[in-house]
């Protein structure tokens, strides 16, 4: 973040700039100028976190079984476009499910690949010559760098999208993602053409 | 375990109680890790600081930086670039500890061998060693980068023409500007890369005066902070020089 509040990233065509990303209240509303040495220092322990969080969480989920949740199969990208139909009160039908929907299976299966993209191009950033062959993978330093952006803006926007189905999914999924518990009910008190 | 098995196994039946008291526990470590991650960020921002960074952060880049060092490969060379791929005009930046005027018929690059006696070298000899060309994409850590060309003879050449056998050996390398109000200091695998050079020339012409003439230091392995312009001094140490811009939070390695 410290990083990128950076005039540089602007939309621009020839001399007259369309976007900044990054406008001058932005900086001041956060007190980030000038920082870069700070910014750096944090980047640099908090991306261990990162991986160690990374690497620990997709052992759990591979050891626990937890995965068979989480992969998309065969039929997940038809029915992930139906949900978020459904998502926007578009259509009604809402397809069948496990624990997660087609489109959370897609979405939590996809930030992994993100976050492996992150490494890789923060390493080929990092140390481009010593680490060449991410820097490779990544298809020379330029585009690494932009990876690594694009990468970030996304979990800021998986994050916003997430915040936003938990508090309109309501009080009971929050108690499930929590617990790790969800309750269902005895089918019988609740007839089934009402059932989720 | 098939996995029709494994989402069996996964619903059971609990009485109420059981199901209530598994839920406050749940909650109860939910608002711990919270309480738990507030406290380590706010503990984090009042530690003291060590060379301006917070002193958790100064240890974790210089646990990087043994890292680094330790898998450090010299054989790993800063991509070379074609001599029309390099910029004509080539950006100045940073201009802390240089004198606006030098004049080459009494400036000498000191040398101090050990304390107390220090080889004088002028311009003219300089030149006069084998010349080498590197032209890569020179990094700021600001986050810009730049092809350029440069020439001059490489220090490890340099090194073995004086007999710097014994200073070699040594594990960091500090240069100074003529006035000393700039400094680095750069570890000796690094600074013997083949690619670093004691650069006299800039697109086939002497160094400009606004990019460190009569002579700077050009390290492909390095961020541009230790490119250092207008060299006064070398010296070896087995302890860390002194470094401008470590001592002013940033990362003291900045190697690439």
């Amino acid at each position: 973040m410290i990083y990128w509040a950076n005039g540089v990233y602007k939309i621009s065509v020839g001399n007259t700039t369309i976007i900044k990303f990054f406008p001058k209240g932005f900086y001041e509303a956060l007190n980030v100028p000038y920082h870069l040495a700070k910014g750096m220092s944090f980047h640099f322990a908090f991306a261990w976190l990162f991986v160690i969080n990374g690497i620990l969480y997709i052992a759990y989920t591979v050891f626990s079984g937890e995965w068979r949740y989480l992969l998309p199969n065969k039929n997940s990208f038809k029915e992930a476009w139906q949900v978020f139909l459904h998502d926007l009160h578009i259509k009604k039908y809402q397809p069948p499910q496990q624990k997660y929907n087609a489109a959370q299976r897609i979405a939590y299966t996809a930030i992994i690949f993100m976050g492996i993209g992150s490494v890789l191009s923060g390493l080929a950033i990092y140390k481009p010559v010593q680490f060449n062959w991410a820097l490779f993978l990544c298809g020379g330093y330029a585009s690494a760098r932009v990876i690594h952006f694009i990468l970030t803006i996304g979990y800021v926007l998986f994050f916003l999208v997430h915040i936003f189905q938990v508090i309109k999914t309501g009080w009971n999924n929050f108690q499930a993602m929590i617990s790790g518990l969800e309750v269902i009910k005895p089918a019988k008190e609740i007839p089934a053409n009402e059932q989720q | 375990m098939n996995s029709n098995d494994f989402f069996s196994k996964r619903t059971m039946e609990v009485s109420n109680t059981s199901y209530k008291k598994r839920m406050i526990a749940a909650f109860v470590i939910f608002a711990l890790c919270i309480i738990a991650g507030i406290a380590a960020w706010k503990w984090l921002l009042h530690q003291p600081t060590q060379q301006q960074a917070l002193k958790p952060l100064r240890k974790t880049l210089e646990a990087n930086e043994r890292i680094l060092q330790s898998t450090f490969d010299s054989s790993k060379k800063s991509r070379v670039y074609n001599e029309k791929d390099a910029a004509k005009k080539v950006r100045v930046n940073g201009l802390i500890g240089m004198e606006k005027m030098v004049d080459t018929s009494t400036w000498r690059l000191q040398v101090i061998r050990k304390p107390g006696d220090t080889l004088k070298i002028s311009l003219a000899e300089i030149e006069a060693l084998p010349k080498v060309h590197v032209i890569f994409d020179f990094k700021c850590i600001e986050g810009w980068n730049q092809v350029t060309h440069w020439a001059g003879v490489p220090l490890k050449t340099f090194m073995e023409y004086y007999h710097l056998n014994a200073q070699e050996e040594m594990k960091y390398i500090g240069l100074q500007t003529i006035n000393k109000k700039y400094y680095v200091g750069i570890d000796m695998p690094s600074a013997l890369q083949s690619q670093t050079i004691l650069c006299y020339e800039m697109n086939n012409k002497p160094l400009p005066a606004n990019q460190g003439y009569p002579l700077r230091l050009i390290i492909p392995v390095k961020y541009g902070i230790k490119h250092l312009k207008q060299i006064g001094t070398l010296y070896f140490s087995n302890e860390k020089p002194p470094d401008y811009w470590a001592e002013r939070g940033y990362d003291y390695y900045a190697g690439l």
